[in-house]
């Protein structure tokens, strides 16, 4: 990754306009041609060092439901467990993290009553507590990292 | 605010929200891969992104593959009357992604607000965790640092697949 590519995710991150040739656009404004912004955006997203590269849907607003929610696992069971809450499609992200709480997931689903269902499936299968934090307030989504 | 989906925006949907196509006229593929002119889905996109149903069309990052390995869920308890006005100072600061009011779980987990923040250092993020318990004073009641350790699973949203 150099200068070039981290212009580009910078500038990428910023929104990409809807008109009839938008890579042209952004590659003007990179100072890059066309075909070099695309070669190094599609090298990007085939190394991971970009995840996604799409219109970002905001699940509320379309009338899904989200959630964030938390396990304790045994660390004997953890391997399985994780096994278990990630086979459900509805699971977005799935973290490990640092606490007795130590498995938080994101669950997105088309129907708002889903997210119950699957809480009470994960419940049933890994014979844990689940709990349960949706957010009640939103006071800032931006998720922009410069590269 | 909820939005109604039209059939067409459901298929737009589908069709985009793994990947915009890396084609010079990404849209124009659209169009032809749902059978319908370029216009009406740069129109329907172009709606949606008005209407904040799309927050915007843009790269996210794998932030790890950035360099910020240190990744810190913070949780504060703050009191229920304040938490609105500190919230929104808490999510104005630059180095926060997210911040949002969740609900308590008494007695197991006291907090009720939750920021984001990501360093390429441990020392970054800590003066950044100082800053924001500088912010709350006396409002902050207690809270702790949950670091990220591993990615279980990321794929994002997916609607209607």
């Amino acid at each position: 990754m150099d200068a070039v590519d981290r212009n580009i995710i910078n500038r990428l991150q910023q929104g990409f306009p809807i008109c009839e040739f938008p890579y042209t656009q952004v590659a003007a404004e990179l100072d890059l041609s066309e075909s070099e912004l695309l070669q190094r955006l599609t090298h990007l997203l085939e190394t991971g060092v970009l995840s996604r590269f799409a219109p970002m849907y905001h699940a509320e607003r379309l009338g899904g439901g989200l959630t964030l929610a938390a396990l304790a696992v045994p660390a004997e069971r953890f391997e399985a467990v994780a096994a278990i809450v990630n086979a459900f499609p509805e699971v977005a992200h799935n973290y490990a993290r640092q606490h007795s709480l130590n498995m938080w997931f994101v669950l997105a689903t088309e129907q708002p009553e889903r997210v119950v269902e699957v809480i009470e499936l994960i419940e049933q299968q890994t014979t844990l507590t689940v709990y349960n934090m949706p957010k009640q307030t939103e006071y800032y989504i931006g998720l922009k990292f410069e590269a | 605010m909820q939005f109604i989906l039209t059939a067409f925006d459901r298929e737009l949907i589908r069709a985009t929200q793994k990947a915009l196509p890396l084609t010079p006229q990404p849209y124009h593929a659209l169009a032809a891969q749902l059978n319908v002119p370029v216009l009406q889905v740069m129109e329907r996109l172009q709606f949606m992104l008005d209407h904040g149903v799309i927050r915007r069309i843009a790269a996210v990052p794998n932030h790890y593959a950035l360099g910020y390995k240190h990744n810190g869920m913070t949780v504060w308890n703050v009191p229920d009357t304040e938490v609105d006005s500190l919230g929104a100072q808490v999510g104005a600061l630059p180095f926060v992604t997210h911040c949002y009011r969740r609900p308590r779980h008494l007695p197991l987990w006291e907090y009720n607000l939750f920021a984001m923040v990501h360093g390429k250092t441990q020392q970054v993020v800590d003066a950044q965790i100082a800053e924001i318990a500088a912010l709350l004073g006396e409002f902050n009641l207690g809270h702790e640092v949950l670091f990220s350790t591993k990615i279980l699973k990321k794929t994002g949203l997916q609607i209607g697949s």
